[in-house]
């Protein structure tokens, strides 16, 4: 009992908790569900009135077997899509370029120009179901396909729902894959923003994601810090380029990591709705509500997942899933049991899917709202989440704001110190990992997992070449012109890019117009 | 080889960590070549996103005893057979080649037959990356 015990950030955790530990006011600190500053849900009902969104990522080969994935998925009863991209979309390089070899469609689809778009939506009418697109670099490419496809499906872009990632601030952070510097890549999220706001009102332009910054080994005070940090940086691009927060600040919402020590977790979601209400109004001066309210999407930690005995997975992802439904998440992922060996089997999916489907009608967890609340331990944690993320914010001030720390290293290194601590503290067994480090079983028998077909990668490669050699080339080549002077002048990029899009210029076409402009990004390394 | 003995005898292992192909995750490529300089190597992390031309060029200038490449990308397959290709156009046959990531083990066994040393994937200890690499870079 003497023993030190703590969180995963490495807090202290007393055995026991009591009423002086947890200084509650509830009005100032708490307040109803529903009302400010939020701590205890965004809504006064929560999953009594409208459940989370079940929203598992899917992405693999071609658009076609995506496609069937979606339509698989959402035959089993998911209620939103959600798009993986391979690498060298992520990158902004075609399927044929000499960066991609190896590479296409193995860790998303593969999507070069509209035509793949067009595929991947198939049978998907874009006024029914929202989609989530994880993109950052290139994001606003992907944007303008996505409302391409929904111009041909005869979709107003006034119904068109879904969930843009473009958080480039945490590419630079953690997940490293970015394309132009920091200032060109902010400046094309708030030409997105600025779109959106106008033409797409129903779009959440920025997913402002800690899912990353944890999945590279930071702990959860830092996740949450760097990423309401990033969100802050956000929120000043687009007041500083003159919109109203109030216009803008209602569609950024957020996207968490749920680690496996439970109780942390849950006192993160709290205590980042808290912060992001204080700031809005405090600092920023927004005046609705719903400019106040932090909305996120939650998927459970890939990081803390196992290649030994894969199918514990389900339950480690069980305990995540359930973390992130007490803390309020608005939609789910939850990874499948082989995540850490291959992309999803369908069965393994499945599984995923369905231990959503026990938590939400089966468990009860659902039936009220925050139901942790006034617990002594999750008030005390949540006021020292709140506490440790204030002192980051101050540093990241002092040092001259996000940009800046990305710029020095700051970040980087704050990551990759944790994530260095972590393992020690596996390797010494002093945190035990089931089947890693403690009950190891040897000769364990494999699983069966996804493979990709080689022949995909082919199948791809002659795609895009045959889009070229079908399009009006003249076409292209005046509109990657427009797209070089947008990038140049400074004026919103999302009108020359749609025209773009629409005539199939490619991605890689695309980005390559840009980056004459915007040159690319290099990190200075630091381990 | 017996070059190589001498020259491992005088001076500390060096170690190439390269993240070959496309994808971010540099996660436990860091964390190995923190563990490995705390182990007293010299590491030298080429950063990410870099082409086999560039990691192999990199070992060269660096004169290494070992390269570690980290994928998690999927493109193993593609990649690192291309590097070790390129480490024999250089004549830099003695220079030890382990791998790390998510490779499925069918994969894993072709490129050990391609000449890979080790394959290690998630879970490993550092403790048992450290031992591996000192001792293949002392008896190359």
């Amino acid at each position: 009992m003497a023993e030190r015990r703590e969180t995963l950030s490495g807090l202290e955790v007393k055995p026991v908790y009591r009423p002086q530990d947890a200084q509650v006011d509830y009005e100032r600190s708490l307040g109803d569900p529903g009302t400010y500053p939020y701590t205890r849900g965004i809504h006064p009902g929560m999953y009594r009135d409208r459940l989370w969104t079940m929203r598992q990522f899917a992405g693999f080969g071609t658009a076609r077997e995506t496609n069937e994935r979606f339509h698989y998925l959402l035959r089993q009863g998911q209620t939103g899509l959600s798009t993986a991209f391979d690498m060298p979309t992520l990158m902004g390089y075609d399927s044929d370029d000499a960066h991609a070899l190896g590479e296409v469609g193995r860790e998303g689809v593969a999507i070069d120009s509209l035509r793949d778009m067009e595929r991947l939506f198939d049978g998907i009418p874009l006024g029914d179901v929202s989609t989530s697109m994880t993109i950052n670099g290139p994001a606003i490419i992907l944007f303008a396909m996505y409302l391409a496809v929904a111009e041909r499906q005869g979709v107003p872009w006034s119904k068109v729902r879904g969930t843009l990632q473009a958080d480039i601030l945490k590419e630079y952070i953690a997940q490293k894959e970015w394309i132009f510097p920091p200032e060109p890549s902010m400046r094309l999220i708030v030409d997105m923003m600025e779109f959106a706001t106008r033409d797409v009102p129903q779009w959440n332009t920025i997913s402002i994601s800690g899912y990353h910054i944890r999945e590279a080994g930071s702990t959860a005070v830092q996740e949450l810090a760097f990423t309401l940090a990033d969100g802050f940086a956000y929120v000043e691009a687009g007041i500083a380029r003159g919109l109203d927060v109030d216009a803008f600040a209602p569609r950024l919402s957020f996207f968490f990591n749920a680690h496996i020590n439970f109780f942390e977790e849950i006192a993160k979601y709290r205590a980042a709705r808290r912060i992001w209400a204080r700031r809005m109004r405090g600092k920023y001066g927004a005046k609705s509500p719903r400019s106040w309210m932090l909305r996120f999407h939650t998927q459970t930690a890939g990081c803390s997942l196992t290649a030994q005995q894969p199918e514990v997975n389900i339950i480690r992802t069980a305990y995540e899933a359930m973390a992130g439904v007490l803390g309020g998440t608005q939609s789910l992922h939850t990874n499948s049991m082989d995540e850490v060996l291959s992309l999803p089997t369908e069965k393994a999916v499945t599984i995923a899917l369905r231990t959503q489907q026990v938590l939400a009608h089966e468990t009860g967890v659902a039936d009220t709202v925050d139901p942790l609340a006034g617990s002594y331990f999750i008030e005390e944690l949540t006021d020292r989440m709140e506490a440790s993320a204030e002192e980051y914010f101050r540093r990241v001030d002092e040092m001259g704001g996000v940009l800046a720390g990305i710029d020095n290293g700051f970040f980087q290194r704050e990551i990759a110190d944790a994530a260095y601590r972590y393992q020690i503290e596996v390797d010494r067994k002093e945190r035990l990992i089931v089947g890693v480090n403690s009950f190891v079983e040897q000769d364990e028998e494999p699983i069966p997992t996804l493979r990709i077909d080689p022949e995909l990668e082919r199948a791809q490669v002659r795609a895009v070449q045959a889009v070229r050699a079908d399009r009006d080339q003249a076409a292209v080549d005046r509109a990657l012109e427009s797209v070089r002077q947008a990038a140049a002048s400074g004026q919103n990029m999302m009108p020359s890019i749609l025209d773009a899009v629409r005539v199939y210029a490619t991605e890689g076409e695309i980005v390559r117009t840009m980056r004459t402009v915007f040159g690319s990004y290099r990190e200075a390394a630091v381990f | 080889m017996t070059e190589t003995k001498d020259r491992s005898s005088t001076r500390p292992i060096r170690v190439l960590i390269g993240k070959p192909g496309l994808d971010g995750h540099d996660r436990g490529a860091k964390v190995v070549a923190r563990a490995l300089r705390d182990a007293g190597m010299e590491v030298i992390y080429t950063g990410l996103h870099q082409t086999p031309e560039e990691i192999v060029e990199a070992a060269l200038q660096e004169d290494v005893d070992v390269v570690g490449l980290s994928i998690l990308s999927g493109a193993h397959n593609t990649l690192v057979p291309r590097v070790i290709e390129l480490l024999r156009q250089q004549g830099m046959e003695d220079v030890q080649v382990m791998v790390g990531g998510i490779v499925p083990e069918e994969d894993a066994e072709q490129l050990r037959a391609l000449g890979v040393v080790a394959v290690f994937g998630p879970g490993t200890e550092t403790e048992e990356i450290v031992r591996f690499t000192r001792s293949c870079a002392r008896g190359a």
